[in-house]
């Protein structure tokens, strides 16, 4: 009998529940915030989702409802990964070591 | 056109790009490191996605414009923000993320054919689940991150909003949209959809009202875990690995997130989320609020104190956010330093609105992030230590959670702050926390009250100095 697709996603996604587990345990604690930002900008990948619904045309006709949901999502979804990685960007520039030349 | 087997390599590949994005916050020198890889993990999934499409058309160029308008919208906010608000930031990112999921769930409802879904009216029940989850999810998302960043923003009031019969009736809504998704899967009715969509709204409003502002931490965290979920359940939909390998990543790190925070103050998460803490206390505050001799001082005895140290720890709080004291603080502690004194920082799990919010706070004011530690690092430090420099925080130095079991913070892990010295309490006026408890620190022999506002004292002092 052939294994229905469904289950290797399954295994994926419990397997990446298990990699998330470990690795965000060794996140140290005074980046939690990037941590926060950077899940935020990546978890935007669900504009690939928005991108395929706003592109898919039905007979010529680009602005069905479903098209224009995606559009909408993909305004959304950008705002995040612009925003979230930029942001990051910006607050780990911060984060830096003391100086040698201090006592 | 690209074949869907090597559209799923690149996927994956950028599942694997957003894991080493993590992995590099395992420490501050890894991490931008990181920062570029969770980048060009998402480049890549774009990329093939819009090439896969096969689509130049017109469709493609406002594509594009929505991508820029949208891109420029973040770029800017990411630029302007300043870094006190982001908490704030972050619950409107979630909301963002929310809403997406839900917008892609409704793409897919109606226009099933594209992702494979089967057709209108007649779309595969696992699908229908998985897409109805992701939006139930998402819209629960959106309106509590909503409600969130009211709270933190100010806009809304922090204290928790409860009502009889609340918690039950967020019961009765989980069920009912448990029956309409069940119903969905039995008719395909679009107003069952649009039904469950409108149902999860409300219970993103319901769950978030009645949590209280200095709870925010939790809140964030569990937001952020949704998205995640939401965007989990959107790519078992669209059957697209780097939705799922990202939704698992970002769902357990914001579950990880939540324990810790819920750990930090020593309560259960459902306790936490039930919600209506800190607006019950009121009969034991008042009953404690006899005249207790309380011994303040000024700018010039706290600068006197602290020159004369040998070790000093500054322990910051929400109040050094609100009061913008960070800067100031920074420069309190260089003229401490010409003086020969040693400074660290001690920062608890809670302090701030989201997890790591002092800390980013500290790194904008240029410390560097070798001088600052977390509870366990340096609450021994504590005893030995000349002064300990409170500026913002309460509850989390309060020595009743270790001595009351009455107290409603009983066996939350605080900064031994008590043990130093001299403490300098930088502080308004004596009015108890976020937990409505009164601070018995306030009135220890070697406690000196410092009534002023956060920023304003840390300048004076540097005056002093």
């Amino acid at each position: 009998m052939e294994i229905d697709p469904f289950i290797f996603r399954l295994s994926i996604f419990i397997l990446s529940i298990f990699i998330g587990y470990y690795v965000v345990w060794s996140v140290t604690p005074s980046l939690h915030t990037p941590l926060m930002s950077v899940t935020n900008a990546i978890s935007s990948v669900i504009i690939v989702g928005a991108i395929i619904a706003a592109l898919a045309s039905s007979q010529g006709k680009i602005f069905e409802t479903a098209n224009i949901f995606g559009y909408l999502a993909i305004v959304l979804a950008a705002v995040n990964i612009f925003g979230g990685f930029l942001v990051t960007q910006r607050m780990l520039a911060m984060y830096k070591k003391k100086k040698k030349d201090k006592k | 056109m690209i074949s869907a087997n090597i559209l799923a390599i690149f996927y994956l590949i950028s599942g694997v790009l957003f894991i080493l994005a993590l992995r590099g916050l395992s420490s501050p020198e890894t991490s931008r490191q990181g920062n570029l890889f969770g980048i060009i993990g998402m480049a890549i999934a774009i990329g093939v996605t819009i090439i896969s499409a096969g689509n130049f058309s017109i469709g493609f160029i406002y594509l594009l414009v929505f991508l820029l308008i949208g891109g420029s919208i973040g770029a800017f906010i990411a630029f302007k923000i300043p870094m006190t608000a982001m908490p704030e930031l972050v619950a409107g990112f979630h909301s963002l993320v929310g809403l997406a999921a839900v917008f892609v769930a409704i793409s897919a409802f109606l226009n099933p054919e594209v992702f494979n879904l089967g057709s209108p009216g007649n779309i595969k029940i696992a699908s229908l689940i998985e897409m109805s989850l992701g939006a139930a999810i998402g819209a629960i998302t959106f309106t509590g991150s909503i409600i969130a960043f009211l709270k933190l923003r100010g806009i809304m009031s922090g204290s928790p909003i409860t009502f009889f019969g609340q918690h039950y009736l967020n019961l009765a809504l989980g069920l009912i949209l448990i029956g309409l998704i069940f119903y969905l899967c039995k008719t395909q009715l679009n107003t069952l959809f649009w039904t469950i969509i409108a149902v999860s709204f409300l219970v993103g409003i319901l769950l978030i009202i009645p949590i209280g502002g200095a709870d925010m931490p939790v809140v964030i965290s569990m937001l952020n875990s949704y998205s995640g979920w939401a965007a989990a359940g959107i790519g078992f939909t669209l059957e697209n690995t780097a939705l799922i390998i990202t939704g698992a990543l970002v769902g357990s790190s914001g579950a990880i997130l939540s324990y810790i925070m819920c750990k930090g103050m020593n309560r259960s998460f459902f306790n936490v989320i039930l919600g209506g803490w800190g607006a019950t206390e009121e009969s034991s505050k008042s009953l404690s609020k006899e005249q207790k001799p309380v011994k303040s001082g000024n700018a010039d005895d706290a600068a006197f104190l602290m020159k004369n140290a040998s070790s000093v720890i500054i322990v910051p709080g929400y109040g050094m956010a609100v009061a913008q004291a960070q800067h100031a603080l920074r420069e309190m502690v260089d003229a401490l330093k010409k003086n020969g004194v040693k400074v660290t920082y001690a920062i608890h799990p809670v302090a701030g609105r989201m997890p790591g919010h002092m800390n980013v706070l500290l790194a904008e004011a240029n410390v560097p992030y070798d001088e600052v530690f977390e509870l366990e690092e340096i609450n021994n430090d504590f005893a030995n230590c000349d002064v300990a420099y409170v500026i913002g925080a309460n509850d989390v130095t309060n020595p009743i959670a270790k001595t009351d079991p009455q107290s409603p913070i009983y066996g939350m892990p605080i900064l031994d702050v008590e043990k130093s010295k001299s403490v300098l309490f930088v502080k308004r006026s004596l009015s108890p926390g976020y937990a409505g408890i009164d601070n018995d620190l306030f009135y220890r022999d070697n406690t000196l009250m410092l009534f002023a506002d956060a920023k304003k004292m840390t300048e004076d002092i540097i005056k002093n100095l």
